[in-house]
């Protein structure tokens, strides 16, 4: 749940100061070294080692290994898992992005009314939040029972649609999008309190003068709410296609993959690849393919949603 | 836009109120599920439990440990929370308030830790760790997560020291305060508001993560609560009554304190747009 956020201001009233002080009055630098050491030794190092690794053909034992060039990614090409992973992490991502953030919009809007229920459905839809994503998981597992007569089954053929019964995580089709609901399920209401604030941001006079001119609710929403909203939506967009592209707990816990790979994402093929078949190399092969996905959506979004921003 | 109470508003907050109750059939069905006999269970696996049975919860709570893997997690989270807030904090008050390159430099490399996901290091960490023979232990967890949340913690921290004004510090300095004296007396308690903020994301996110405690701690007799609750449903995963109420006793504490500090949490989570 690492977030990408803007922090808030301390005063807004208070002038923002210059990060210049006069010299003899910055604190010294060893303030930020106990930070730096560990984030280093943490972070920085293995990361530029795991980088590193992609290029050799290291078991994970002993130091042993050697240098093999871009083996391990013409290997990754012709992977039919890795691949599969590939596919499926894009279009987890692309469906956790577009459901999770329009639920949560929905939801935002509509407890940012009068209606008397607004607090406690907050916390309703907050709660799963602050769940492990392995309990979650396995809540779900339970709901996906493939017996005809358990969980979302039982209530499909208590409600007349017994039809419409399903093995929700068995269907190597339909696997994919059980998970992915699990997961708008348990985060739709994070994105939910990020446009809640958004909301509370939008000066109510806009939508007052605009009533007074006659601007009913959809136009209002186009023209005044939505436009502030965009830096909800960036920060929203962020973190649910960060966390989509990384997603591993949720399959771990429901398919482990399964059924085949139908539901492998590039997390959990560079899981298996080190700690089931002792592939290091290969694993950080994937892992290198991972980080350039996660940096790359992350710089064309900030560049993007930003420009939307400033000429909103 | 909250102007009254309409017919309008009473039909949103109908259909508001049927969202929530089919948001909350899950937990509907679990909560039920752990109160239910086996019997019950086969039979009637929607109703309510008729009588309810609490012998579930009992052998849960042994089966999966959860009391030894409810220490470990506070353990692991109190400690690694407190570093992060020491550590980032002080760092950040350097990043705030150091003009020049190298400390521009250094908050750009900070922030770089945000974007990059975990998985690259990986498997030269879990070397790393194994090689100070740290795997297996909670100094190897905090560590990992200290350095591993360090990035957001201090881009929280930094954003909102400069917004400070300095003469507070100044003023102290003057009056012949060391730097860590300042900081300690002047700074650190002006920073109440994004300290609970850092705080709670952070707890939560350690509080609940799952890949490296499994990785690091698996087979220790040190696993969080996450880890033991993935042992034990694999292992009883056919009996559902004890799997419900494992993860209803599992999840029962986090749910707790959120909703004790709803307020602060959803604030937490949510404060990062009003900057």
């Amino acid at each position: 749940m690492t977030a990408v956020i803007t922090p808030p201001a301390a005063n807004p009233r208070t002038p923002v100061k210059r990060a210049g002080r006069r010299g003899g009055i910055a604190p010294p630098w060893l303030f930020a070294a106990p930070a730096l050491v560990v984030y280093a030794l943490v972070m920085l190092y293995p990361s530029i080692v795991g980088a590193g690794s992609a290029f050799t053909d290291w078991s994970g034992v002993g130091e042993q290994r050697s240098f093999v060039g871009l083996d391990n990614f013409q290997q990754l090409v012709k992977d039919d898992q890795a691949l599969g992973a590939l596919r499926n992490t894009l279009l987890l991502t692309l469906a956790i992005v577009v459901v999770q953030n329009g639920l949560g919009l929905l939801l935002a809007l509509g407890v940012h009314t009068t209606i008397k229920s607004r607090m406690v459905l907050r916390v309703i839809f907050f709660a799963p939040v602050v769940v492990s994503p392995v309990m979650v998981s396995f809540l779900w597992k339970y709901v996906y029972n493939p017996a005809p007569d358990a969980g979302l089954n039982a209530v499909l053929n208590a409600v007349g649609l017994g039809s419409l019964r399903q093995d929700w995580l068995g269907n190597p089709s339909l696997a994919i999008w059980s998970v992915a609901f699990t997961v708008i399920w348990q985060c739709a209401g994070y994105s939910m309190v990020i446009f809640l604030a958004g909301l509370e941001g939008v000066p109510k006079e806009l939508h007052e003068s605009a009533m007074v001119d006659g601007a009913g609710t959809v136009a209002r929403f186009r023209h005044i709410t939505w436009p502030l909203l965009a830096p909800a939506v960036t920060i929203n967009v962020m973190l649910s296609t960060v966390g989509g592209l990384t997603l591993f707990t949720q399959i771990i816990a429901m398919t482990n993959g399964g059924p085949g790979y139908a539901t492998d994402t590039l997390s959990t093929v560079l899981y298996k690849q080190a700690f089931v078949y002792g592939k290091f190399g290969y694993s950080t092969a994937v892992a290198l393919v991972l980080a350039i996905f996660v940096a790359a959506v992350s710089f064309i979004q900030i560049a993007y949603l930003r420009a939307r921003e400033t000429s909103a | 836009m909250r102007t009254g109470y309409r017919p309008r508003t009473l039909v949103l907050e109908l259909v508001m109120i049927a969202a929530a109750v089919a948001f909350l059939f899950p937990v509907y069905a679990l909560v039920t599920l752990a109160f239910k006999d086996p019997g019950q269970i086969a039979n009637r696996p929607l109703s309510l439990p008729d009588p309810p049975s609490t012998e579930s919860f009992g052998s849960a709570w042994q089966s999966a440990s959860l009391g030894s893997a409810l220490l470990n997690s506070t353990l692991i989270t109190v400690t690694s929370v407190i570093v992060l807030i020491v550590l980032g904090s002080l760092a950040a008050y350097f990043l705030a308030r150091q003009a020049g390159r190298l400390s521009y430099s250094l908050y750009i490399l900070f922030l770089v830790g945000i974007i990059l996901p975990f998985q690259l290091g990986m498997i030269p960490l879990y070397q790393l760790v194994n090689d100070l023979g740290l795997l297996g232990t909670y100094q190897g967890m905090i560590l990992f997560y200290t350095g591993i949340q360090l990035p957001f913690t201090v881009f929280l921290y930094t954003g909102f020291i400069r917004s400070l004004p300095a003469d507070y510090t100044n003023a102290a300095l003057i009056d012949g305060a060391s730097h860590l004296q300042a900081f300690v007396h002047v700074i650190f308690p002006l920073l109440r508001p994004i300290t609970g903020t850092v705080l709670i994301l952070n707890a939560v996110h350690i509080w609940n993560d799952f890949f490296t405690p499994l990785l690091y701690l698996g087979g220790s007799g040190r696993e969080t609560v996450p880890v033991r609750v993935f042992a034990f449903v694999n292992e009883y995963t056919s009996d559902y009554g004890l799997v419900a109420a494992g993860l209803v006793l599992a999840a029962l504490p986090i749910l707790l304190v959120f909703l004790v500090l709803q307020r602060y949490v959803i604030r937490g989570f949510s404060s990062g747009l009003k900057g």
